[in-house]
């Protein structure tokens, strides 16, 4: 079977690519583009380390065909940071809101999706909303104060 | 043994000739639309290689529309879509609070109602909450198509009425009336990211003297399939669903039920769960319905 020539957008470059008709989103990233910074944790959507933007929506790329982003605008992890450390990342950064990093990306993409959606989520909202999004390190609370406190650094940047 | 295939067709006819071809020739097919199910499956119960036909580029799979008399979701909609429609919201309550409970924000941004009908599973929460509703798919095929109630779509465990060559274009729901509402419940032993152990629909019309005029129940992860339960709705229309009605409703939910025994649940605890989510349920349907 010849592989599927894919037309798509990754952080706002078009970009094309060849792939099989079974092979996830997650291991294009990963395997024919060599953007490895989204991660694979279990690769049936219930960790979140895999997450990305797919036209403005967070989704787990390993639940997403390489050949569904024909003509979608993707944004990963390596999309995040600008001359700077994105508020999040740098916020992780100070609560140490990571011990092996896997599913950092995940948590990453995922809380700044909330935050363009909620810029002053409580809590509660923030648990809900990451509850896809597995740390088997850090127990969660210290990813929770970083997305808080990124939160109000966006709201009033220093 | 052959190779995965995609392809994804711009019209139904194309869908319906794609389907037919392969069932024609003998070839393994799927129909793929949020996948959150298929992508797993690949990969664990089912590697078969296959054609996956993506019928996420359909105008008609993409319909969401409120109408008058009807309420139409088209099967590629995903659930997020579907929570972010806040009319929608008001007027389905309980289908919306059912397609919500499923998964991850990740999982809420690809997985459809749809897709979850289709699967099949027992235990998926959008079905007891569709024919509470009274939900008919509507199914494209080569002869002009055909509507089936959600209720006498799913036929066993992962298996629906789908013939080959056929497909789920979309849910049809008559729109609810000021004085109608529902509500889903389901038990699970944490409050999120989990599987049901018994879940109930409830739709409900109150007159202005609070008597019940017309009410569906549906439940879910107690038999085979989600099942319709008459007996519970007989035992609502013409209560003011004071507590003997939902008793009465309840021991129907259980009476109706077949549960087995797993890790989730035993079979008794079941029984007994559904009823309560269903009398419960009837009152979170009752209290919008009063609440405006």
């Amino acid at each position: 079977m010849a592989r599927i020539h894919v037309e798509t957008t990754i952080n706002g470059q078009a970009q094309e690519f060849l792939c099989d008709a079974d092979q996830s989103l997650l291991d294009v990233l990963r395997d024919e583009l060599g953007l490895t910074g989204t991660k694979e944790g279990c690769a049936t959507g219930d960790c979140g380390a895999c997450s990305v933007m797919v036209n403005g929506r967070l989704v787990c790329s390993c639940l997403m065909l390489g050949a569904e982003a024909a003509g979608a605008s993707v944004e990963t992890i390596e999309g995040i940071a600008g001359e700077q450390l994105h508020p999040l990342q740098q916020k992780f950064l100070e609560h140490a809101a990571l011990q092996c990093g896997v599913c950092t990306p995940g948590f990453i993409v995922a809380a700044k999706a909330l935050l363009e959606k909620n810029p002053d989520p409580d809590e509660t909202t923030i648990r809900y909303w990451l509850a896809g999004n597995l740390c088997r390190c850090t127990g969660y609370d210290k990813i929770i104060r970083a997305v808080q406190d990124a939160a109000k650094e966006l709201a009033h940047p220093a | 043994m052959g190779a995965y295939a995609y392809v994804a067709p711009q019209s139904v006819s194309e869908v319906v000739t794609v389907l037919s071809e392969h069932a024609q020739a003998g070839n393994p097919v799927q129909i793929l639309a949020g996948g959150t199910d298929l992508l797993v499956q690949m990969r664990s119960v089912n590697k078969t290689p296959r054609t996956i036909v993506d019928i996420k580029k359909l105008s008609e799979t993409n319909k969401l529309d409120i109408g008058d008399q009807e309420i139409y979701i088209g099967a590629a909609i995903p659930s997020a879509l579907l929570y972010e429609n806040q009319e929608l919201k008001a007027l389905l309550p309980g289908l919306l609070e059912a397609s919500d409970l499923i998964g991850s924000t990740q999982v809420q941004g690809r997985a459809t109602i749809g897709g979850n009908l289709c699967n099949a599973s027992p235990a998926g929460d959008t079905i007891p909450a569709m024919i509470a509703v009274g939900a008919v798919c509507d199914i494209a095929n080569a002869d002009g198509g055909r509507q089936i109630p959600v209720e006498e779509f799913v036929t066993g465990v992962g298996r629906n009425a789908l013939d080959a060559g056929e497909f789920l274009l979309g849910l049809k729901i008559p729109r609810p009336a000021s004085n109608s509402s529902d509500a889903y419940l389901r038990f699970i032993p944490r409050t999120e990211m989990d599987i049901a152990v018994a879940g109930a629909g409830v739709s409900l019309t109150l007159e202005a003297d609070g008597v019940c005029s017309a009410a569906r129940v549906g439940i879910g992860a107690v038999a085979p399939t989600a099942l319709l339960v008459p007996a519970a709705a007989e035992a609502l229309v013409g209560s003011k669903l004071d507590a003997d009605a939902l008793a009465a409703a309840a021991a129907a939910c259980s009476a109706a039920s077949s549960p087995i025994t797993d890790k989730r649940g035993t079979a008794d605890y079941r029984r007994k769960v559904v009823g309560v989510l269903c009398r419960r349920a009837a009152e979170i349907a009752k209290q919008r319905i009063i609440g405006g």
